[in-house]
């Protein structure tokens, strides 16, 4: 019995090949721009993940403090939650790698009457601290501290980037919900100008005696052909145009640091099965009006 | 007084009145058709005929009273059970009622896929019924190909093909030509003499005369009069 259904539905899209067509690119489409958004999402939280792992808190202390109050605050900032590790980085051990960073300009160090740069401690925090919002309160307790003149924990910019790209996110899923409900409608709609077109051949197996599951199956399975043809189609664009562009933007921004990724094998079925849904879903809501009228 | 219990009969109405709106199609019928009998509803355009037929299959709802089909009350049918009942039906509609974009073998086909037929099956017996109604070597014909006869054999093909309870046939041979009527009728006998109630509205009277059986004259929607037909038919029914 299912192939005669599944050699119906063939035989229907091949007949209503314009009709056909005409949903397959609308999904192919839709899943084209929802799965352009998952991809960027998967990219730069791997970006941020990877910049966050990086970070250090550099804390840069008062002049003049005596190796006591050094102590002392080395001993304040270990006992602090969320610290791994510090180092002590003296004034004329700063300066040295400032030097051996700005080699060529070394000219500009001649004239130096005296060492301008401060004593700091470079503070990394342990594995799970790696949530903004806990950085950025380890460096203000670090901050309070009597002995420390200022904090920095280098790319501050890092959080109001996490930010937008959570802002983005949101935005993210609102498009898709709303990507869905678009696609589901015009499917449905598409569905129905094929049922329309063949409502006297419906009427007809009606009144031999085809009940409405034998009816609605082949075009059941329209939707599902219909579906996965489009977001295979989708997910091919986008997979050549990711290819484009990681070569590009590889070579310009991330050399060596950071590796573009495609979208998971798990997620590129995630894609198709919620895409064979949509088609599936288009139908269903079609006929079940179609069928009780 | 109609026997409510009466195992002998397969259509049975009582009191049915259809409207369409508020036009009175069907007044008062009240009427009983044994198994394997022969019966004619005549009467002139638009008395009633084809609209008694579609009660017959639940092609309508009525609009009052009870139709009870091989024992079933149609007012109490689940809406799931409507495609069992109508597998009881053979229907040979006035306007043939062919999928266009179906072949012949798939039109005839059809029947035998919708009940659930294997697929073997299903061949042979189109092949066989497809024979009898002399339609064998058009079988990948499409039905705008086809003469009008030819497209009525198909119908009645289609109509024969799940060896049905019942025959329903709309002016089966309202369009056609005395030749092709006459294989029509044939076919029609045929099925009766293996065991069918073969029902056709019709207002064509030398194929009453030609056929014999009960006559159920229709007039502007009310049953005239219940009568048997032999060489002898009355014209004054008409």
């Amino acid at each position: 019995m299912m192939t005669l259904f599944f050699k119906r539905a063939i035989d229907d899209i091949l007949k209503n090949q314009f009709l056909n067509l005409v949903t397959i690119i609308t999904i192919s489409l839709s899943i084209l721009i929802v799965s352009a958004f998952f991809l960027f999402f998967i990219n730069t939280s791997e970006i941020i993940h990877s910049w966050q792992k990086g970070l250090r808190i550099m804390a840069y202390l008062q002049p003049e403090l005596s190796d006591t109050d050094v102590r002392q605050l080395e001993s304040a900032i270990q006992a602090l939650d969320g610290v791994q590790e510090l180092r002590f980085i003296s004034k004329a051990e700063a300066l040295d790698q400032l030097k051996s960073q700005m080699e060529r300009q070394s000219s500009l160090f001649e004239n130096l009457m005296e060492n301008p740069l401060p004593d700091s401690f470079e503070i990394r925090m342990v594995a799970a601290s790696d949530s903004w919002q806990t950085i950025e309160a380890l460096a203000s307790r670090i901050e309070a501290l009597e002995q420390v003149e200022e904090v920095e924990y280098g790319q501050r910019w890092l959080g109001r980037f996490s930010q937008i790209v959570t802002l983005f996110r949101l935005a993210g899923y609102a498009m898709g919900a709303l990507f869905f409900l678009a696609t589901v409608f015009i499917v449905a709609n598409t569905i129905r100008l094929v049922i329309y077109s063949r409502r006297e051949e419906v009427e007809i197996m009606r009144l031999v005696g085809a009940t409405d599951d034998f009816i609605k199956i082949p075009f059941y399975i329209e939707g599902l052909i219909q579906g996965a043809l489009g977001s295979i189609i989708g997910l091919v664009i986008l997979f050549v145009a990711f290819l484009f562009v990681s070569s590009n933007v590889e070579i310009g921004f991330f050399t060596g640091l950071f590796q573009l990724q495609f979208l998971s094998p798990l997620i590129i079925c995630v894609v198709i099965l919620s895409s064979m849904v949509v088609g599936w879903l288009g139908c269903f809501i079609s006929l079940k009006q179609f069928l009780n009228e | 007084m109609i026997d409510v219990d009466d195992k002998s009969s397969i259509i049975r109405m009582f009191h049915v009145h259809h409207n369409y709106g508020p036009k009175k199609a069907l007044i008062d019928i009240t009427l009983d058709i044994a198994k394997n009998e022969f019966v004619f509803i005549s009467g002139p355009s638009g008395a009633g005929k084809t609209t008694l037929l579609k009660l017959f299959y639940y092609g309508e709802p009525v609009s009052e009273g009870q139709v009870l089909i091989d024992g079933i009350n149609l007012a109490r049918i689940p809406r799931k059970r409507i495609p069992f009942l109508r597998r009881k039906f053979g229907i040979i509609f006035q306007d043939y009622k062919l999928i266009p974009s179906k072949n012949v073998y798939e039109n005839v086909a059809l029947v035998l896929e919708a009940a659930g037929t294997k697929k073997r099956l299903i061949q042979k017996k189109v092949k066989r019924v497809l024979r009898l109604v002399g339609m064998e070597d058009r079988v990948t014909s499409f039905p705008p190909s086809l003469s009008g006869g030819e497209q009525q054999r198909i119908a009645v093909a289609r109509a024969v093909i799940g060896d049905p309870k019942i025959i329903l046939a709309d002016e089966p041979t309202g369009s056609l030509d005395a030749d092709s009527a006459e294989i029509i009728l044939e076919l029609l006998r045929g099925v009766h003499i293996r065991g069918a109630t073969v029902i056709i509205a019709t207002h064509d009277k030398a194929l009453i005369r030609a056929t014999g059986g009960r006559v159920l004259h229709l007039k502007q929607g009310r049953l005239e009069t219940s009568t048997f037909a032999e060489k002898q038919y009355d014209d004054a029914i008409f």
